[in-house]
């Protein structure tokens, strides 16, 4: 084989690398992948509107009881532990614990909006609890606070959220769902729902809120699913 | 700029175009049948859609890319743009270079040799006289596949952003409608590449002026 056959086959084979390592699924969040992922999230942030809500759904779209998927990462249905709390701190004035009585002196929200998994499947319930901007306000959360990380007692299960999408009025910490107090299977005593994300960035068995000035990761995005993830 | 008549018959940005198609619509469907892998069904959570005919039926390995549902969704996102900019590209120069009159079908001018030339195809009736680049039902077959690939991208869209962009969803009948749509558009894009190929393969000099661009006519 001449000199510069090999050359050639060199040249084809490190341009192959390159454009292997550039698209790599495995990392998702590097290489031009990871590149065009950066660009994406831009384009989601710009394109969200802080009052754009999704639409409430008639009562006939609601999903049949039971097929509303359950999702928990432990291997069985986490239970809250007793004396549970939520602890809400980071950038705030107040920072201090909430049991589930008083979350529910707070304001409380209704809403039957769609749920969208990032899987491709969507589904209906109504959830009720209390808006994350009116627990940012009950604390005095600091407006430089760019971003809310919650977290969970199902096996340390994160996500941090960009402010804008955490203090969407339909963005809630959910004590019920379908009128009905919320049961283990959906997150009990206390989950994240949003309107505007998708199902992985709502956060179930929430232990703890903290408003910070800088993203944190989530237990999906960690692995490479993208972090913004609007809807 | 020659008037379209006394041009080669595919223009370089026409051959672009076309060629940067090949590999934006393999990727965006590869990647796309990965991220239907994670969930194989059509309609909410519940609520199956009867005129889907395939529930639960998983596409090939050898037909995904992107290994895993994270990994596949990066790749349709990040060359989706692609294949928006390169669709957006060709209508502009079609546009602005005339040759949208001889590619696009336009119903008054070139529906009854469509119809000719599906009878020809048929074997009912003889070959009607080809005047200009391309016959009717060519003209249909391309604005048809041009049509769908705007409503690949403006679906795809739907079921991207669901709520910012709920009344583009809408149009579509809502999510699930839109995600169906969706992989309709798919499967008449691969039955159009696979007519298309066969009939290239027919008419080897056609796939020889895609790539250096043809003769001009002679004057």
């Amino acid at each position: 084989m001449s000199e510069r056959v090999l050359t050639r086959r060199r040249v084809l084979l490190g341009a192959a690398a390159l454009a292997t390592s550039a698209c790599d699924s495995q990392r998702p969040r590097a290489g031009f992948l990871g590149a065009m992922d950066r660009f994406n999230e831009r384009a989601q942030a710009t394109l969200f509107h802080p009052t754009r809500l999704a639409p409430e759904e008639p009562v006939e779209q609601l999903t049949p009881p039971g097929d509303f998927p359950q999702y928990f990462i432990s291997d069985t249905v986490p239970l809250a532990p007793a004396g549970w709390r939520l602890e809400v701190g980071g950038l705030v004035a107040r920072p201090r614990a909430f049991s589930l009585e008083e979350l529910r002196q707070l304001p409380r929200t209704d809403s039957r909006i769609r749920h969208h998994c990032v899987e491709g499947w969507s589904a209906v319930a109504s959830w009720h609890g209390v808006r994350v901007s009116d627990l940012a306000r009950a604390v005095g959360a600091d407006p430089r606070a760019g971003f809310v990380e919650f977290r969970s007692f199902d096996q340390g299960y994160y996500s941090s959220w960009d402010a804008p999408s955490a203090l969407h009025p339909q963005t809630v910490l959910a004590y019920g769902m379908n009128g009905a107090p919320l049961i283990p299977g959906h997150g009990a005593p206390l989950r994240l729902y949003s309107g505007v994300k998708l199902g992985y960035k709502m956060v179930k068995y929430l232990t703890t809120v903290r408003f910070l000035p800088e993203a944190t990761g989530g237990t999906w995005e960690d692995r490479g699913y993208e972090w913004f993830a609007g809807v | 700029m020659h008037p379209p008549e006394r041009r080669r018959p595919q223009p370089w940005p026409i051959r672009l175009t076309h060629w940067a198609n090949v590999p934006l619509l393999a990727i965006l469907a590869a990647s796309g049948l990965q991220i239907l892998v994670a969930y194989p069904r059509m309609g909410p959570r519940g609520r199956p859609f009867a005129v889907y005919p395939f529930q639960d039926a998983m596409p090939p390995s050898w037909l995904r890319l992107g290994d895993w549902l994270a990994g596949a969704r990066s790749w349709h996102f990040a060359f989706g743009w692609f294949l928006a900019l390169n669709g957006v590209v060709y209508v502009l120069y079609l546009a602005l270079s005339g040759e949208w009159r001889r590619r696009l079908f336009l119903p008054r001018r070139d529906t009854r040799d469509a119809v000719a030339t599906l009878a020809y195809y048929l074997r009912l009736r003889p070959a009607p006289a080809q005047v200009g680049l391309y016959n009717g039902l060519q003209r249909l077959a391309y604005t048809a596949a041009l049509i769908m690939g705007a409503l690949s991208v403006l679906s795809g869209l739907a079921i991207y952003k669901p709520v910012q962009l709920q009344w583009l969803t809408a149009l579509f009948g809502g999510y699930d409608p839109a995600r169906f749509i969706h992989l309709l558009l798919l499967v008449l894009l691969a039955l159009f590449t696979v007519g298309h190929v066969v009939l290239v393969a027919l008419h080897p000099r056609t796939f020889g002026e895609m790539i250096t661009g043809g003769r001009k006519p002679d004057v």
